[in-house]
Parts: C-alpha cells; sequence; structure tokens
C-alpha cells in the first residue's frame, strides 16, 4: 500500500472517534482526547483500527503520548 | 437492550475434548454456535465431541494446542476465526489442570503448571478475544472457576489460588468492556462427574446439599445460558453449579 495521506489518516481518526461518541463538530486538530469524551479503552480500539488501516502499531507507550487530535494524526503519518 | 449475536459469530472452548468442556461445546453448539473444541491431548476423544455435534446437526471442528503456552493463544483464536468463517465471539476458558498437594510440600513446578494453565490461559486468550468483541460490539467471556478458590480445600492451594484469581481478572476485565456489550463471567463447578473428580472420597460427596455429584451437562446450562443474547446484562458475575455446596 502507498503512504497514506493525511486527510487519509484524519478522515479514518475522524470516524472512529464519532463511533466512540464524540461530536463531529467538536473534533479538529486541537481538540484534546480526554474532552472529546475518549478514554482508555476507546484508545485501544482505535490502536487496532489504525494497525488494521494503515499497517502502523502503536504500543501503549505510544498512545500514553497522544493528547490531541493531531497528535495521533500526526504519529501515524510519521509511522506509517 | 441486549445485543444481537452476529451473523457468523464462533465460540471456542479450550480443553473442551471431554468432561465439562466437551458438555459445553456441544451446549453452544446446540444454540447455534460454530465451535472450536481445543485439545491438548486426546485428539480420540476431541473428534468423537465434534462428531457428535455434527451428528446433532451442529457445526465444529478439533484444534489442537497446549493453552499454557504463552504463544499458543493467538494462534488458537485465529485458527478458530479461520476454520469456521467467522470471529471468536463467545470463548469459554475451561482448560485446566490440578496438581495437588499441601502448600508446604508444593514444588514450583506444581505451582507453575497449574497456574499457567488455570490462570495465564485465560488471561491471554481473553485478551486476544477480546480485540474482535470490542470490533463487533458483541462478546461473551465465560470462564471455568471453580467452589475451591472462593472456598478452601486442603491439598489444593495452587488450585485454590489459580481459581480464585480467575474470579478477580473476570471482575474488572468485565467492566473494562462492558460499554462495548461485550461480557464476561465466571461459571464456579462444584463436585461435577468427571474424570477429573474420580479420586475424590465419597465423604466429600456427602457435605453437597444436593446429595449428589453434579453433571457436566448441568454446568454447560449456565454457560450456554452466559453465552446467550438473554445474558447481555450480566456481567462480571459468578455463577456457582454446585448442588448448594458454596451456600
Amino acid at each position: 500500500m502507498a503512504d497514506p495521506t493525511t486527510e487519509q489518516i484524519e478522515k479514518v481518526i475522524t470516524d472512529s472517534l464519532i463511533s466512540f461518541g464524540a461530536n463531529a463538530e467538536d473534533i479538529n486538530r486541537d481538540a484534546e482526547l480526554a474532552a472529546l469524551d475518549i478514554d482508555s479503552l476507546d484508545l485501544a480500539e482505535l490502536s487496532q483500527i489504525i494497525e488494521e488501516h494503515f499497517g502502523v502499531e502503536l504500543t501503549s507507550a505510544d498512545v500514553a503520548e497522544i493528547t490531541t487530535v493531531g497528535d495521533a494524526i500526526d504519529l501515524v503519518a510519521e509511522r506509517a | 437492550m441486549s445485543q444481537a449475536r452476529p451473523q457468523g459469530a464462533a465460540a471456542l472452548v479450550t480443553g473442551g475434548s471431554r468432561g465439562i468442556g466437551a458438555a459445553i461445546a456441544g451446549a453452544l453448539a446446540a444454540d447455534g454456535w460454530p465451535v472450536a473444541v481445543n485439545y491438548r491431548n486426546g485428539a480420540a476423544d476431541a473428534a468423537a465431541t465434534v462428531a457428535s455435534i455434527e451428528a446433532s446437526g451442529g457445526r465444529a471442528v478439533a484444534l489442537h494446542g497446549d493453552v499454557a503456552d504463552p504463544a499458543v493463544p493467538a494462534l488458537l483464536i485465529e485458527a478458530a476465526a479461520e476454520a469456521l468463517g467467522g470471529p471468536v465471539l463467545a470463548l469459554v476458558n475451561n482448560a485446566g489442570v490440578r496438581a495437588d498437594g499441601l502448600a508446604l510440600s508444593l514444588s514450583d513446578e506444581d505451582w507453575r503448571i497449574v497456574l499457567d494453565t488455570n490462570l495465564g490461559s485465560t488471561y491471554r486468550l481473553t485478551r486476544v478475544a477480546l480485540r474482535a468483541m470490542i470490533r463487533a460490539r458483541f462478546g461473551r467471556v465465560i470462564n471455568i472457576a471453580s467452589v475451591v478458590g472462593p472456598r478452601a480445600n486442603a491439598g489444593q492451594a495452587n488450585y485454590a489460588a489459580s481459581k480464585a484469581a480467575v474470579i478477580a481478572f473476570t471482575k474488572t476485565a468485565a467492566v473494562e468492556v462492558a460499554r462495548r456489550g461485550v461480557t464476561i463471567n465466571a461459571v464456579a463447578p462444584g463436585l461435577i462427574a468427571t474424570g477429573m473428580t474420580e479420586d475424590i472420597p465419597e465423604a466429600f460427596r456427602e457435605k453437597v446439599p444436593a446429595g449428589r455429584a453434579g453433571t457436566p451437562e448441568e454446568v454447560a446450562a449456565a454457560v450456554a445460558f452466559l453465552a446467550s443474547e438473554r445474558a447481555g446484562y450480566i456481567t462480571g458475575s459468578t455463577v456457582y453449579v454446585d448442588g448448594g455446596l458454596s451456600a
């Protein structure tokens, strides 16, 4: 698979956050995941989704570094 | 509202070739689950369990693997999903061993084998299986515990420790995934008539309020219920199937 674009990564992450119950209008690069009510179980599932879509394995240490939506997008873009 | 069981959902029963495990595999198959029957030794028994399920119109496959080996759980979940054509959304952690002795004389090996098989495999299989379950928004994990653990039983300190820990693991794992429609419960059998309990003295049998040993099918009935859609609001619980022994 060719490297995914930032837009593709952003879409997968945004769709996932919405499926976990976040409000679409609250999601932007600077939004903090905690403020979107994304918890550790959601993040574990997000890691699985990212692995399935982009082949990027995120460790729990990686996930712990993610604070904002933008952090998640940048981390996947860097590793993909 | 309880979620419906997704189309194609499969079940895996560890230690399913005989005794309680075989009865559980049969009960799940009767409820329409395609079932993977895991076994460590006893290929003939596993084949007989599969044949019996197929003769009743169910679907089953036998899968070899020692669940105490840390590498096996992931392979087993994958093999079951592949063989049955759908993700494992019901996992019954039934495989268990005994290596009895007074606490003061247990060997490290007696301790290790019982903890690795009864507790370690439950944790590792659950960890792997939960991945598909949380994505499916449906899952059933049923851990076979024992009345021994919540209660003392001289000569089984290792077994009791493993089974009490299975109940503790069940409770905490259950609350972690409850929001995803995944339930995790324990079933604690008392004295059940199987090959594993043949050497239990008659005096113990007399302590059972029901006045008899239970059957593997009576344990399997509780497991099948917990695996069903009807049990969607039961999670983190331990169901005792013990003829009143722990009451």
